[in-house]
C-alpha cells in the first residue's frame, strides 16, 4: 500500500510473501521456545534462553519490517536481518566451541542445526530479496532496460 | 495421541504442499483444491486438538506439558492461517505460501508425537 512512495518494489508480496511466512514462522519458534524455556526453568540455561527470545523478537521486527512495505520498512529490515545473521554466525561458532555457555540449544545453536540449518540461509534469502526489491518498478518486457537509475543509497 | 490420525494429517498435507508447489511451479495462483485441501487440513488439526485435549482432561500428561499446549495452539491454528495467506497473495506466489505453509504442519505433528512420548 505504500510501496508508491518509496518507489521501490514492495518488499511484502510475490516472493516477499513467502519470506515473510517463513519469518513468522521463525518468531512463533524462537518466541514460543523462548517463552516455555524463561518460564519453566530461566535459571538452567539463562543465556541460551534470553538468546532465543532476542532471536524471536529480531525475527518479529524483520517480518513487520518486510511486511511494511516503505523505505524506513526496509531499513528496519536490513538491521534486523544483518543483526540475525552475525547472531546465527556467532552463536553457533560459541555452540561448538564453548558448548559450557549453551547447555540448552536455541534456534541459532549449531548454525541452526536443529531447524535444518533454515536460520542459517534465511538472512542470506533475506538480504538478497531486500537487494532485488531495490531496484525501481519497471515494466517488463517491451525494449531491453539499461538501469536506468543506479541506486546510490547503499543501505 | 492418536497415530492414524496423525499419519492421515502428515500424508494430507504432503499432498496438498505437493499440490500447491506444482501449481506454483506453473505459476498459477492457488486455486479451489488447494483451500479445499487446506480446510480438510483445518478439520484434522481440530480434531487431533479436541483428542488432546480430552486425554489431557482425562489426566493423561506429555514430557513437557508447556511447550505441548504451545505445539497444539499453533498447529490448531495452522492451516487457517496458510488459507488466509493464500488468499492474500492472488499469484503464484500465493501457491508457494500455501505449500510452505503445508510443509510446516507434518513437522509440528511429529514434534506434537514427540512430546507426547
Amino acid at each position: 500500500m505504500t510501496s508508491e512512495h518509496s518507489g521501490m518494489r514492495p518488499t511484502g508480496r510475490g516472493p516477499g510473501r513467502v519470506i515473510l511466512v517463513i519469518y513468522c514462522i521463525f518468531a512463533l519458534a524462537a518466541g514460543a521456545r523462548a517463552g516455555v524455556q524463561i518460564a519453566t526453568k530461566f535459571g538452567e540455561a539463562p543465556l541460551a534462553y534470553s538468546l532465543s527470545a532476542v532471536a524471536a523478537v529480531i525475527y518479529l521486527v524483520a517480518a513487520i519490517a518486510l511486511s511494511r512495505n516503505s523505505t524506513a520498512g526496509r531499513r528496519v529490515a536490513l538491521v534486523s536481518i544483518v543483526v540475525e545473521l552475525v547472531g546465527v554466525i556467532v552463536v553457533g561458532l560459541l555452540s561448538v566451541f564453548d558448548a559450557q555457555a549453551f547447555p540448552d540449544a536455541t534456534v541459532w545453536s549449531g548454525f541452526g542445526q536443529g531447524y535444518g540449518y533454515v536460520p542459517l540461509v534465511l538472512p542470506f534469502v533475506g538480504l538478497f530479496w531486500l537487494h532485488r526489491t531495490t531496484r525501481p518498478i519497471t515494466e517488463p518486457a517491451t525494449k531491453p532496460v539499461t538501469e536506468p537509475v543506479t541506486n546510490s543509497d547503499g543501505a | 495421541m492418536s497415530g492414524p490420525l496423525d499419519l492421515a494429517i502428515i500424508i494430507a498435507s504432503l499432498a496438498v504442499a505437493a499440490w500447491a508447489g506444482f501449481a506454483g511451479f506453473r505459476d498459477r495462483a492457488p486455486d479451489r483444491v488447494q483451500f479445499a485441501g487446506l480446510i480438510v487440513l483445518q478439520a484434522g488439526v481440530v480434531a487431533m486438538g479436541v483428542v488432546s485435549g480430552v486425554a489431557l482432561l482425562r489426566g493423561e500428561r506429555p514430557a513437557e506439558l508447556e511447550t505441548f499446549v504451545g505445539y497444539i495452539v499453533t498447529t490448531v491454528c495452522w492451516p487457517a492461517v496458510a488459507f488466509v495467506l493464500g488468499r492474500m497473495e492472488p499469484t503464484k506466489w500465493g501457491s508457494v505460501t500455501i505449500s510452505v505453509g503445508c510443509l510446516v504442519i507434518p513437522v509440528l505433528v511429529l514434534r506434537l508425537e514427540q512430546i507426547w512420548g
